[in-house]
C-alpha cells in the first residue's frame, strides 16, 4: 500500500517565517510527530482561511499533505488560541520565550509528547493568575527535565554523598548540586540555599498545582530564576533571543526607547 | 549563481548575476530579464539604469516620519492641510500607500521600519521608536493610531508602544480587528471572531 498522501496532526505553532509573496514557513511542535517545518500557502493575504489558525502560539488541528521538501498545510482549525495570554505584553512575551526554548531544546521529527503537553499547559497558565514568573520557572525546570537535563538535587555530583540540609552549591557543568566540602576553592559556583533546593526538588517532582501554592519571596524567586537560567544557557550555549525582550519589560519604564529630552518629567 | 553565467559573455553574465540577487528572482527569471535588457533599446536600458541610481542617490528618510522621500520633510509631513494631532504608526513605507488609498486618514504617519520580534532578536533600539517618542513631546499630538499588522509580532509591538506612549498623556488606539471583506465566517478563527463580536457595529 502506498503511504498516505495527507495526514492530520495537532500542533502548536512555534515560529513563523515569511516566504515569497504571501506564504509562510511554520515551525510546528506536533503532539505525535515532534517538531517539523511546514509551508502554509497564501496565509499573508487578508482573506486567507488559514491565517488566523496559524499564528504563533496557537494550538491547532492541521491537515497536511506530504510535499517534495516541506509538507504543506491544507487546512487548519484552532483548538486553543490562548486569548488571555495574548492580551498582556508580559504574558505574551513569556509565551514567545517558552516557544523559543521549546524550539531550541527539541530535535526535528523526534516525537516528544511530554514537551508538547508542557507547552500547551504553560501557554494556558500564562493567561491566568498572577504567577507569570513562577509559571516560566516551572516551565524551564520541567523542560530541562523532559529534554534529558534533569539536575541532580539529592546527591553531590562530585562525591556522591547525600546532600546535607546546609547551603550547598550548584555546578551547571557538573549537572547538579555540589556539597560544601567538594566545592573547588575560589570557584564562582552559585550557592543553593536549603529552601531553594526544596523548591527545585518540588518543581521536578510535583504537579504545577502544588508548586503554585508556594509563597516565594522576591529574593528566592530571583535566585531560582538565575539558577534555572544558568542551566538553560549551558544547554543552549547562548542566551535565548527573547530573553532580552523580557528583561526590558521588567524595567520600571522602558528607558531604552526614550530619548533623554523626551523623558516624562516625574 | 546561475549556471549559464559561465557560458554567457562576461557583461551578460554579470547582469544575470545582479538580477539573480533580487528578491523572488530565480536563475531562469534572471536570464530572461538580462536578455530582455540586451534586446531593449539603449534609451530603455539607460532609463532603467538611471531610475535605479536615482532612488539610491535622491531618496532619503524623512527626518520626521521616517518614510522614504526625495524631499525632507516629506510631502505628507510638510503638507499644511493635514491634521497634526494624529499620527498613524505603520510597519513599512508600503503600508502608507495602502492607507492613503482609502483617502480616509488625514493625519500624519510614522514608519517604524519593522516590528519587535523577540524570537528574531529585533528589539526596540532596532526600530524608529525613539523618533516616534520624540515627536510626541510638544503636546500637539492627541492620538497615536497603531496600524500594525494584526499578528503576534504586531501585537507585541502595539502593546509595547502603548505602554511607552500612554504615560505621555497621548491617546493610543489600534485599527479594529474583524472580518475582511469577502471572508467566510465558517473559516474565521476564534480570535478574529471574538474581536469582531466585541467591536460589532449597529446596522444602518
Amino acid at each position: 500500500m502506498r503511504p498516505q498522501r495527507i495526514y492530520t496532526t495537532e500542533a502548536i505553532v512555534l515560529r513563523v517565517r515569511r516566504m515569497g509573496e504571501a506564504d509562510s514557513v511554520l515551525t510546528l511542535l506536533s503532539a505525535d510527530r515532534g517538531k517539523f517545518d511546514a509551508v502554509a500557502r497564501g496565509v499573508r493575504k487578508p482573506t486567507s482561511r488559514k491565517a488566523g489558525h496559524l499564528e504563533p502560539l496557537t494550538h491547532s488541528t492541521l491537515l497536511l499533505a506530504h510535499g517534495a521538501n516541506l509538507d504543506i498545510i491544507t487546512q487548519a482549525h484552532t483548538l486553543h488560541a490562548f486569548l488571555p495570554m495574548r492580551e498582556d505584553l508580559r504574558r505574551l512575551g513569556g509565551g514567545l520565550y517558552a516557544a523559543e526554548l521549546v524550539d531550541r531544546f527539541t530535535v526535528e521529527r523526534e516525537e516528544s509528547f511530554p514537551i508538547f503537553r508542557l507547552l500547551v499547559e504553560t501557554l494556558g497558565r500564562l493567561g491566568e493568575g498572577e504567577h507569570v514568573d513562577l509559571t516560566l520557572r516551572y516551565f524551564e525546570a520541567r523542560l530541562l527535565q523532559e529534554a534529558g537535563f534533569r539536575p541532580q538535587l539529592y546527591q553531590c555530583v562530585t562525591c556522591g554523598e547525600a546532600l546535607q540540609p546546609v547551603t550547598n552549591y550548584f555546578s551547571v557543568a557538573g549537572g547538579g548540586a555540589v556539597c560544601p566540602s567538594c566545592r573547588p576553592a575560589g570557584s564562582g559556583l552559585p550557592p543553593v540555599s536549603v529552601t531553594l533546593l526544596k523548591v527545585l526538588r518540588l518543581m521536578l517532582r510535583a504537579g504545577y498545582a502544588d508548586v503554585a501554592r508556594l509563597r516565594l519571596d522576591e529574593s528566592l524567586m530571583s535566585e531560582l530564576e538565575s539558577l534555572l537560567r544558568l542551566a538553560v544557557h549551558r544547554q543552549l550555549e547562548r542566551e535565548p533571543r527573547s530573553l532580552q525582550f523580557l528583561r526590558e519589560l521588567r524595567r520600571p519604564y522602558l528607558a531604552a526607547a526614550i530619548p533623554p529630552d523626551a523623558a516624562p518629567v516625574p | 549563481m546561475p549556471e549559464s553565467s559561465s557560458v554567457a559573455a562576461a557583461p551578460v553574465a554579470r547582469l544575470i548575476d545582479e538580477f539573480h540577487k533580487l528578491p523572488g528572482i530565480g536563475p531562469k527569471s534572471a536570464q530572461r530579464l538580462a536578455y530582455y535588457v540586451l534586446r531593449a533599446s539603449s534609451d530603455e536600458a539607460r532609463a532603467l539604469a538611471e531610475a535605479i541610481l536615482d532612488v539610491k542617490e535622491r531618496i532619503t528618510f524623512c527626518s520626521s516620519c521616517q518614510n522614504i522621500t526625495d524631499v525632507d520633510p516629506c510631502s505628507i509631513c510638510s503638507s499644511t492641510t493635514r491634521d497634526t494631532s494624529q499620527i498613524c504608526v505603520v510597519e513599512e513605507p508600503l503600508d502608507i500607500l495602502a492607507l492613503e488609498r482609502t483617502r480616509v486618514f488625514k493625519g500624519r504617519y510614522h514608519v517604524l521600519h519593522g516590528v519587535l520580534s523577540p524570537l528574531n532578536g529585533i528589539n526596540a533600539e532596532d526600530l524608529k521608536i525613539r523618533e516616534l517618542i520624540g515627536r510626541l513631546g510638544d503636546g500637539s499630538v492627541i492620538e497615536v493610531i497603531m496600524a500594525i499588522n494584526p499578528n503576534a509580532e504586531g501585537d507585541v509591538t502595539t502593546m509595547y508602544l502603548e505602554r511607552l506612549i500612554a504615560p505621555l498623556g497621548v491617546k493610543v488606539s489600534r485599527l479594529a480587528r474583524g472580518l475582511p471583506v469577502g471572508a467566510d465566517l465558517e473559516f474565521a478563527d476564534e480570535v478574529t471572531l471574538t474581536r469582531a463580536l466585541e467591536n460589532r457595529q449597529p446596522v444602518g
